[in-house]
């Protein structure tokens, strides 16, 4: 057959973190420890599981409205009021959808006409610019900045404005830097928003792991709710990957429209999940803040211990990434990543997968045990020691 | 103290107040930590946290650092039980003087007042049944604010102060993921 494949899709570059699993799944070592995962260590709280589990005992094992169970929306708003102020109606400007992943996807798909320009700071998740590109979106990649704490400052979008551009991603908290945007950070980007008339889509999926003050949505900002799409789900705060549930707030002719695809492309999001969902938002602040706890620690573990392996990395306040740089060996991440798997048997994730900005860096993810780590920080040190003791 | 001092010294108070929470919930679960690796973990002075450790051992908030075995897996035998113990208070000092006659035992590893239908669960640990039992008879029930008693015995631990005792659960996770 002629023309078998979407010319689109087939230019799509596979993801860097695809290749870097497969390495390590042919290795099919169990000495291996992973540093790779970008999903919670943690079990869903139970109570929360044990809800799922109540909703399928009672039966409740059919679709549910397009948007998403009604108690669910409204749940979702009073947690947003209650965490960031902001007022949502919860017949009209929100979503549920499967995973903050469709969210993404479908926002982008509403918004975009050919031709307009949707900007990305990198690094950051591997799906926004696939799914621009799938809208049929021209993606522009602002490349930020290790000295800036991998913060998106005002001037750097400035100057990646056209006329064409019509989305600003903000993926904050970030994956996989751990950068966050405080306050005065997003005032001025929402300034420069606001200028230039553009919509922005806040994937705040991180935002409730922040250690340093609490989140800040955009959306909570003056005359932003209005232009932004703001993304969230269960995910990491609930430790809830599996369950694949998201959500999308913002102004009600785009969620509209998002619910037009989600309607024809999933119908609902999983009905357990939602009824889980219900019980996480009105009874999980509890789980959050021991998850919080215990992730902090473990990232001053971290950044203690490559301060004194002279591991250069700026202190990040978000997610559960640190994002060392490794620039002094004179290696790309790539190699860096291959041959500290190779020699020592730790997986991580090269900066580059994230975008090219991240060369000369690591995503180390520390969602593991301290246990774990510990032996993992082991290997690394004695690595390091070794690469130093290379001729150059 | 003018405005500002009080301010400084009640963030202060409650900057101490949160490491304690947290230093707590940390050695809860691993007393052997080493403190050098405590402080950072609370993002605090190693000096400090020794510092606050040894305020809550004379404050008796820190009790003891105990150690969680599973016998089950050692050949020494034990058997634990719990009983519960109804009696009649005393004069002048309620539930307080029986309670002590109860907890002086060394066999004895906890009594707690109780609400509800008894008033004392005593938590005891012997080699056999046989020797449970004989202490319940003899000791226990014969003492004179002592009304009846109801002995459990425990046949298996789930779990024990927070951790599961019966299975170890692997990483199930996809090895690396975005």
């Amino acid at each position: 057959m002629r023309n078998l494949l979407s010319g689109v899709v087939v230019n799509i570059k596979p993801s860097g973190i695809r290749k870097f699993f497969d390495i390590v799944s042919e290795m099919n070592d169990p000495e291996v420890i992973s540093l790779g995962v970008g999903e919670p260590d943690f079990d869903t709280p139970w109570h929360i599981r044990d809800e799922g589990i109540y909703s399928l005992e009672k039966g409740r094992t059919f679709y549910t409205s397009n948007s998403g169970l009604m108690e669910l929306r409204q749940e979702i708003c009073n947690y947003l009021y209650r965490k960031q102020g902001i007022t949502y109606d919860a017949a009209h400007e929100v979503l549920i959808t499967v995973g903050g992943s469709e969210a993404i996807d479908i926002g982008l798909r509403a918004l975009i006409n050919p031709g307009d320009e949707v900007l990305i700071p990198q690094p950051s998740y591997v799906s926004y610019e696939p799914c621009a590109v799938l809208a049929g979106a021209r993606p522009v990649i602002i490349d930020l900045k290790a000295e800036n704490e991998f913060r998106l400052t005002a001037k750097e979008l400035e100057d990646a404005i056209t006329d064409k551009t019509k989305v600003l991603i903000l993926p904050f908290p970030n994956n996989p830097t751990g950068a966050i945007m405080e306050k005065e950070d997003l005032e001025a980007i929402a300034e420069v928003v606001r200028k230039h008339d553009l919509i922005v889509m806040s994937d705040e999926i991180y935002g409730e792991l922040t250690y340093k003050g609490k989140h800040v949505s955009v959306a909570s900002l003056p005359g932003m709710k209005e232009r932004t799409i703001l993304i969230n789900g269960f995910s990491k705060a609930y430790a809830m990957t599996g369950w694949r549930l998201g959500y999308a707030c913002g102004p009600a002719d785009i969620i509209q429209q998002m619910t037009k695809i989600h309607q024809f492309a999933i119908m609902c999001a999983p009905t357990t999940s939602q009824y889980a969902a219900v019980d996480a938002l009105k009874n999980g602040d509890e789980d959050i803040a021991q998850m919080r706890t215990a992730y902090d620690q473990r990232r001053r573990y971290l950044l203690h211990a490559f301060k004194e392996m002279g591991l250069e990395c700026f202190e990040p306040y978000g997610a559960f990434y640190v994002f060392p740089s490794i620039r002094q060996f004179g290696m790309t991440s790539d190699e860096f990543a291959s041959r500290f798997l190779a020699e020592e048997k730790v997986a991580v994730v090269p900066g580059t997968a994230f975008g090219d900005s991240g060369e000369g860096f690591l995503r180390i993810s520390y969602a593991y045990s301290l246990k774990n780590l510990k032996v993992a920080i082991g290997r690394l040190e004695r690595f390091v020691q070794k690469l130093r003791e290379e001729p150059s | 103290m003018n405005g500002n001092a009080m301010i400084y010294a009640a963030q202060a108070a409650e900057r101490e107040e949160r490491m304690r929470e947290e230093l707590l919930a940390v050695i809860e679960n691993n007393s052997r930590i080493d403190l050098k690796e405590l402080a950072v973990l609370l993002g605090a002075e190693e000096i400090d946290v020794v510092n606050e450790i040894a305020a809550m051992e004379a404050e008796g908030i820190i009790c003891g650092y105990h150690t969680l075995i599973n016998w089950e897996k050692t050949s020494i035998e034990k058997v634990t039980a719990l009983i519960e113990v109804r009696v009649a208070p005393q004069r002048g000092q309620g539930f307080d003087s029986v309670a002590e006659r109860i907890y002086k035992y060394p066999e004895v590893q906890s009594v707690y007042l109780i609400s509800g239908g008894f008033d004392l669960m005593v938590i005891l640990e012997g080699k056999t049944l046989r020797e449970v039992s004989t202490f319940v008879s003899e000791k226990l029930s014969t003492l004179d604010a002592v009304l009846s008693t109801a002995t459990h015995f425990i046949l298996k631990k789930y779990k024990d102060h927070g951790c599961e005792i019966v299975q170890k659960k692997e990483d199930e996770r996809e090895i690396i993921t975005p």
